[in-house]
């Protein structure tokens, strides 16, 4: 049985706000019955058009979709339409006290109905439905190229969820999008665009070149190793240790399951390209016996 | 709140009686059956009239009786010896829609390079046989079709199939966990080698499983390191859950006329009144040859998991082939295997019953279910069109 919270629970079994509005300004719809989800917003404004005045939704999905659902409608009445798209998934989760992580594409899917409708109100294009997946369309079609198949989500979509969720893992981007959830397919392209996320993140603010104090090479190394390299180990239930750093050779010793690992070499010539790419060209990375 | 169990194909109840019987073999007769003493002597005396008693319910001898932790153990042992004893032989069949416990295990074997077949099913769930004689060739090692669905109840042709299977060589393996104790069963009428069962599925505790291997068919054991059950299965005896396991099987005999007729006929009651009353439904399996005490029946427009928490709320305990429930994203690979419409693939629900299942209870499950799927579909944006009309 899932461990939903008391809040899930009363919006589940006492959804707020069910039903259509059929003077509604605007209407998002996102999902479909072969995805297994799919929710339908109506939201109408005041006579300025400015303010939410009552919000409401019909759901296909499960409990904690329709919890999503019910605390989405409850969040945006009064608020503009700006501070209404400040609204993220992780808002909506919150408000209902976590959701399990295998169900936060729930909120996610509540997100993307409001971002649909206030978008179509304002004459922004959302592009329509247009070919045929496996599993339809979890989300309105994305620009950029398709990378499930199945569940027919783009790799501009999965790059926002995981630059606005911080994600790490390809199975954390399943449980926040779909993406890879069924053939599991494309769970290596996910993987390339954790990492392609991660390095944009960091390479904004990172130098690559040029003179370095021993200090701050040190205090960049790790911030990489802890920021960009130990949660990818660690998804994985190995870990490293930072042993020293003596010039450019950057010493390292790999814990549990990367210790011993057959493939540790090309772990270690990973970090070494990961701490070339964001802290400095010249850093050599040395596995060492702890 | 007092339950109404119909997840009977998940566990059951372990009947009074059977547990009654196991009772001593923990605190008084607590000697190691294989001990040369008398103390431990009279629990090998019980263990061996247990042997007796599950070798009664399958047809089959008491030394083709292998005890075993349970019906995945069975599998695994059963795959595993199969190609071991056949080690020219490099192709594995089996059916798309076996449970977790035969398919993971076969396609695992193909990362070892072996070639496996996954024999599809039609709309109803049967097995296509046509398939499988085209699939059978002098590589075959071993056949693994399951005797009956969990999520569905349809029963498949196994005995014939092994007749195939042997015509050509190959052994052939049945998972008969939801099958034994539900309808008659007789080994020394067939030809199928290796058949697995588990305790928890008839009224046994958890934790005790057998596997029934044919006189004279060559075995490698999965564990080794004892002369238990016959250097077959290495390790102490679970003597109580063997017992336990024995007294069951006996009840089953016993009760396999009622399950068959009063838990059929309650079965069958529930379903047509579910039918009756709700629109855009469809039972899956309909038209196959099914388990008397199992419904699986799929509602349009609705999902799983929610109508199994509201049924939950009253108490009611039901399973369901809808993703959400298992945390996976796609309905249960048995209904797409079977090609269930994807406007209710979402939507299954599973009554499995059992000879404990009241009238009473039934009656409850007829009165709710019927509100919360109008209570869903009223939340859903999907299907009123179709269901106005209906």
């Amino acid at each position: 049985m899932w461990d939903y919270t008391p809040k899930v629970k009363d919006h589940f079994l006492n959804p707020r706000n069910v039903g259509e509005i059929p003077d509604a300004d605007a209407v998002g719809e996102v999902g479909s019955l072969a995805c297994g989800d799919a929710l339908k917003l109506y939201l109408k404004l005041d006579d300025n058009k400015e303010k939410i005045v009552d919000a409401k939704f019909q759901t296909f999905g499960c409990a904690s979709a329709i919890a999503s659902s019910s605390a989405l409608t409850e969040m945006v009445k009064g608020k503009t339409l700006d501070e209404a798209l400040a609204v993220s998934n992780q808002d909506i989760a919150e408000f209902l006290g976590g959701l399990p992580e295998e169900k936060m594409h729930c909120s996610v899917m509540g997100q993307e109905a409001l971002e649909v409708a206030i978008f179509k109100y304002r004459g922004l294009e959302v592009p329509e439905h247009d070919a045929e997946h496996d599993h339809g369309h979890a989300y309105p079609d994305y620009e950029g190229t398709l990378v499930c198949k199945c569940f027919g989500i783009t790799d501009t979509f999965i790059k926002k969820v995981i630059e606005t969720n911080k994600l790490t893992t390809a199975e954390q981007v399943t449980h926040f999008t779909k993406a890879g959830g069924a053939c599991g397919g494309c769970i290596p392209k996910i993987k390339e665009l954790i990492a392609e996320v991660m390095g944009q993140q960091t390479a904004q603010s990172q130098p690559k070149t040029g003179k370095l104090s021993n200090l701050k090479k040190m205090q960049l190394v790790q911030e990489v190793l802890e920021r960009d390299i130990r949660p990818m180990l660690m998804a994985d239930g190995g870990d490293l240790e930072l042993v020293d750093i003596d010039g450019d050779n950057v010493q390292i010793a790999f814990r549990k399951a990367c210790a011993g690992c057959a493939s540790s070499g090309n772990t270690a010539r990973f970090v070494e390209m990961k701490l070339r790419e964001l802290v400095h060209d010249d850093l050599r990375v040395q596995e060492v016996a702890a | 709140m007092k339950e109404i169990y119909l997840d009977n194909n998940a566990t059951t109840k372990v009947d009074e009686a059977v547990f009654e019987e196991m009772r001593p073999y923990f605190c008084e007769l607590y000697g190691n059956p294989s001990s040369m003493h008398f103390f431990g002597g009279q629990v090998q005396g019980k263990v061996t009239e247990a042997r007796k008693r599950v070798a009664a319910l399958l047809g089959a001898t008491p030394d083709e009786i292998i005890f075993t932790a349970c019906g995945t153990e069975s599998d695994n042992a059963a795959i595993r010896s199969a190609l071991e004893v056949l080690p020219d032989r490099r192709h594995v069949i089996t059916s798309r829609v076996e449970h977790p416990a035969v398919l993971t295990q076969c396609r695992n074997l193909r990362q070892k390079g072996y070639r496996v077949t996954e024999i599809g099913v039609d709309g109803a769930g049967r097995l296509d046989m046509d398939e499988y004689q085209r699939a059978i060739d002098d590589d075959t090692a071993i056949v693994s079709f399951m005797w009956a669905n969990n999520e569905t109840g349809v029963i498949f042709p196994v005995e014939e199939a092994a007749a195939i299977a042997k015509a050509r060589g190959a052994l052939f393996h049945t998972d008969a966990v939801q099958a034994v104790g539900k309808i008659p069963l007789n080994m020394a009428a067939s030809q199928i080698d290796m058949l697995s069962l588990s305790g928890h599925k008839l009224h046994a505790p958890k934790g005790i499983g057998a596997l029934y291997l044919r006189r004279g068919t060559p075995f490698r054991p999965l564990l080794v390191g004892g002369h238990q059950e016959q250097s077959r299965r290495a390790g102490t005896e679970n003597a109580a859950a063997i017992i336990a396991l024995g007294k069951a099987c006996e009840l089953a005999g016993q009760q396999m006329q009622a399950e068959n007729t009063t838990v059929k006929a309650k079965r069958d009651r529930l379903q047509d009144a579910l039918m009756a009353a709700i629109p855009n439904a469809r039972i899956n399996g309909d038209g196959a040859e099914r388990l008397p005490n199992t419904t699986s029946i799929a509602f349009e427009f609705v999902e799983g998991e929610a109508i199994l928490l509201l049924l939950s709320e009253l108490g009611i305990c039901a399973s369901s082939g809808s993703a959400c429930t298992s945390g996976s994203l796609e309905p249960s690979h048995v209904l797409r295997a079977m090609g269930v419409p994807f406007t209710c693939a979402h939507g299954s629900i599973r009554f499995s019953l059992s000879r404990y299942t009241t009238d009473a209870e039934i009656d409850t499950v007829i009165k709710e279910l019927p509100p919360i799927i109008a209570r869903l579909r009223q939340m859903s944006p999907f299907g009123r069109e179709h269901l106005s009309k209906g």
